[in-house]
């Protein structure tokens, strides 16, 4: 069963500012990957600032022969925030649910993605969301290979296409409280936006100097950034169908056209892989979730 | 329950940080910020000297007897230790001439008694004064809480200690029953624990609820 | 009165906390099927249903946490866990998997359903899709929501709400972190267990106590300092020219002062954390929190403060129900 996989870039977790965000997406709409997410994931009061480059950016995408979603918010809390999110369900464009909440304003019979920041662990859960009409589920990205491939299975029964976090920092947790705001003294309703200035998430060390997590408003992430470049062939042959990749500030067109020769066997995956440690931040990658003892492990050479 | 009521009694100096959702508590007693560990009861000098001379080997044929009989009255402990039931840990009493080791032995343990630093090789050490480790065997004070102020510490397999600890609280010892004496001693010497209990602060039997509160 | 639900890691924390005033007791399977799946800690079968009988004869109830996220390839272990709390007694099971809740509504119908903390459902639209889709009687809400946003949320379901007033604070929402699992393998939603003791390692360094997990320095404390777990979010760290307690201070809950307000928001339930402590920490914790409860039926104040030492780094936070924590 030689699938070829294809790329979808996820919502992007950073706050860029309007223009930044527009010449992203402009970019974008030549870079060789298949689909696009779109849309504020971490944090609701980022979004006037950036609401206006969505619609343009879904036209942009549309345009250029992507498939396109809108994502939800990874935690929807307030009043404004659960209307936000109902009001996605009549947008005309496929919604990715990153909350479960989401799923109460489902119209009936309209299909969705899931997005990675949804548990989906197991098979039970995998198939209770096809009977509801997912079509694609970003598995989240602590999962272990034996956890991948057992859902790739269920999911070409189910009709429902897996993809794996193949490139960006992981999102490892979420909060109510803003860390960025926390680090400025501040408390969150007073935050200034200052996850702002941090336009890849900003470095939390440990009391030693290792790089370790990233603060990006109420989201952390990992430091390094996951690759899932050395372990191509093997999410391959185990049936997953696409690489998620998540924006980053710098190098990203050259980063989806390095995957989109790996998937299309114009380059060596480890070649690749070392190609890499230019083009994210500090030189840092890990892929220890899939095949290593922990998630910050990397497979291939520092 | 004596150090707690005392604590209770102490003045508590509230502390509100400048976020407002933080308090920290401290007692007026202490400069540390933990209560507990200023009045954490420690065996008197003059008897500490007074073990220095105790021959190790009769000691240790001693505790290892009462080690058997924990395991023989208390058989789950073993169940419930898993993995871990064939660990070994140095108890340091720090006001004790020697340390204990605590060999599980997979359900036949053995206990010797030690001159300090004279071995290695343990899975897990856990330091603290003898009063921390009758306390948390008997169900008097919280093992974590005596993590948290200083008064325990803890090296190696973390995990074969919280193993012990749990295995331990959950089998409700008491040092007087473990003894394995006859009905006339056991009282007798009940009685001498209970006084001596009172004198040093030192919780020599198991802990007894004060108040059924049956919902 | 506010039902008070507390914890048991083993059957004499269980018999202590229904001894000191607990309504209700929540504890688990000795395996990776609930969310504190510690060495040493949790229930056998046997255990399980002789902790039932003894609870009902005292009129309390228990529940049963399968609140870890199943593994594929390894469903059915979480299938039996279900049959056999159903089989002994359970008064309900706490779950947060869709596909678990799924399974349990559908071949468990008549065993009560709560929702984990573990679901993090934090809005009306989370709690209402639970119940609809599953039957979920109650929510246990995440440490994420104000006092005001509890009652609002209350305003807007059917379902019961219990809520933490002691111990144990989670900064990030509950079963959507892999803090732990990236710095050792091991995470709550697929382990039961975060910052897992295994991979903790102590120094003594120039008269610090240093903890590192899996690797990465979490804190040093001086030798004057309250020490703290090794749990990732509390750690110490340094961001550019800042060092601090990035996520969290060490710190852990106390609401007791809240208890009447959150009467007053409609919540049915108190619940303190705390399955991985001991027998000491559950009969002091209980009997205070019952004493709490009873006063607040009768509308006198509330005791305060008297647990602080049970608490990690000796110092309580109201949390997320003060809304300047975030």
């Amino acid at each position: 069963m030689e699938q070829k996989m294809d790329l979808t870039v996820g919502a992007n977790p950073f706050f860029w500012d309007l223009e930044t965000t527009r010449g992203f997406y402009e970019k974008l709409a030549k870079a060789p990957v298949a689909r696009v997410v779109i849309g504020e994931l971490v944090c609701s009061k980022r979004l006037p600032f950036v609401a206006n480059a969505f619609p343009e950016a879904v036209e942009t995408m549309m345009a250029a022969g992507k498939d396109v979603a809108l994502t939800t918010l990874a935690l929807v809390t307030l009043k404004r925030e659960r209307k936000q999110t109902a009001d996605l369900f009549d947008a005309g464009v496929t919604v990715e649910i990153n909350d479960l909440s989401a799923l109460q304003h489902l119209p009936d019979g309209q299909g969705f993605w899931v997005g990675p920041l949804v548990n989906v662990y197991n098979e039970g859960t995998l198939r209770w969301l096809a009977d509801k009409g997912a079509q694609r589920i970003c598995l989240p990205p602590e999962l272990p290979i034996d956890s991948v491939q057992r859902l790739a299975e269920v999911g070409r029964e189910s009709g429902v296409a897996i993809e794996v976090w193949g490139h960006g920092r992981a999102p490892l947790a979420i909060s109510a409280r803003c860390y960025h705001a926390r680090l400025h003294d501040r408390i969150k309703d007073n935050c200034q936006f200052v996850c702002g200035e941090d336009p890849d998430g900003r470095d939390v060390d440990t009391l030693d100097a290792q790089k370790f997590l990233v603060a990006n408003g109420v989201q952390t992430l990992s430091h390094a950034t996951m690759s899932m470049a050395r372990q191509y062939d093997l999410l391959r042959d185990v049936g997953v169908s696409a690489l998620r990749l998540s924006p980053q500030s710098r190098h990203f067109g050259e980063i989806c056209e390095g995957y989109a020769r790996v998937l299309d066997g114009r380059e060596d995956k480890d070649a690749f892989a070392k190609a890499l440690l230019a083009l994210v931040p500090d030189g840092a990658l890990a892929d220890g979730f899939l095949t290593g003892e922990c998630g910050a492990d990397w497979s291939g050479a520092a | 329950m004596q150090r707690v009521y005392q604590w209770q009694q102490a003045e508590l100096l509230t502390f509100v940080n400048h976020r407002g959702d933080l308090t920290v508590y401290s007692s007026t007693q202490s400069q540390r910020g933990d209560a507990m560990s200023d009045e954490l009861p420690v065996i008197p000098k003059a008897l500490q000297t007074a073990m220095r001379p105790l021959p190790l080997g009769p000691v240790s044929i001693l505790l290892t007897r009462l080690a058997r009989r924990v395991a023989v009255r208390h058989p789950d402990l073993f169940g419930r230790l898993g993995d871990y039931a064939g660990a070994c840990f140095e108890l340091d009493m720090m006001d004790q001439p020697f340390v204990l080791v605590l060999d599980l032995g997979n359900g036949a343990p053995t206990m010797r008694a030690r001159r300090r630093n004279a071995i290695r090789g343990a899975d897990a050490t856990i330091r603290g004064p003898v009063a921390g480790f009758l306390g948390m065997m008997h169900g008097t004070w919280d093992g974590d809480a005596l993590f948290f102020s200083r008064d325990l510490m803890v090296e190696g397999d973390t995990s074969a200690v919280l193993a012990l600890r749990n295995a331990i609280d959950d089998a409700e010892l008491d040092l007087v029953e473990e003894l394995g004496l006859g009905e006339t001693s056991r009282a007798l010497v009940r009685r001498a624990f209970g006084v001596a209990e009172r004198m040093t602060g030192l919780p020599l039997n198991r802990h007894q609820m004060t108040m059924d509160f049956y919902s | 009165m506010m039902e008070l639900v507390c914890p048991a890691g083993t059957p004499a924390a269980l018999r202590t906390a229904v001894k000191a005033g607990a309504h209700t007791i929540y504890c688990g399977f000795a395996d990776e099927t609930n969310a504190r799946n510690f060495p040493g800690l949790n229930f056998s079968r046997k255990e399980l249903g002789e902790a039932i009988i003894f609870a009902h004869g005292h009129g309390a109830k228990v529940l049963v946490a399968i609140n870890t996220f199943p593994r594929a390839g390894g469903e059915e272990v979480w299938h039996r866990a279900i049959a056999d709390a159903a089989a002994l007694g359970a008064d309900a099971v706490i779950l947060a998997d869709l596909g678990l809740l799924a399974y349990t509504a559908e071949h468990h119908p008549q065993l009560r359903r709560h929702l984990s903390v573990q679901a993090a459902a934090a809005n009306p639209d989370a709690i209402n899709f639970y119940a609809e889709s599953f039957g979920v009687r109650r929510v246990v809400l995440p440490r994420v929501l104000t006092v005001a946003e509890i009652r609002a949320i209350n305003a807007e379901i059917d379902v019961e709400t219990e809520v933490f007033v002691f111990g144990g604070l989670c900064v990030m929402a509950e079963g959507r972190c892999s803090l732990s699992s990236y710095a050792t393998g091991r995470s709550p939603n697929m382990n039961g267990v975060c910052s897992p003791a295994s991979h903790v390692a102590y120094s003594q360094e120039s008269g610090d106590l240093v903890a590192r997990l899996g690797g990465f320095t979490i804190h040093r404390t001086a030798k004057d300092q309250s020490a703290p777990y090794p749990t990732l979010c509390k750690g110490c760290f340094t961001s550019r020219d800042q060092t601090g307690h990035v996520f969290e201070d060490p710190t852990s809950l106390d609401a007791t002062r809240l208890i009447p307000e959150l009467a007053k928001a409609g919540v049915t339930a108190l619940k303190i954390e705390g399955r991985q402590r001991s027998r000491s920490y559950v009969e002091k914790v209980v009997r205070a929190f019952r004493a709490a409860v009873e006063a607040e039926a009768q509308g006198q104040p509330m005791p305060d403060g008297i647990l602080a030492t049970l608490s990690e780094g000796q110092a309580v936070t109201t949390g997320a129900y003060a809304k300047v924590w975030r």
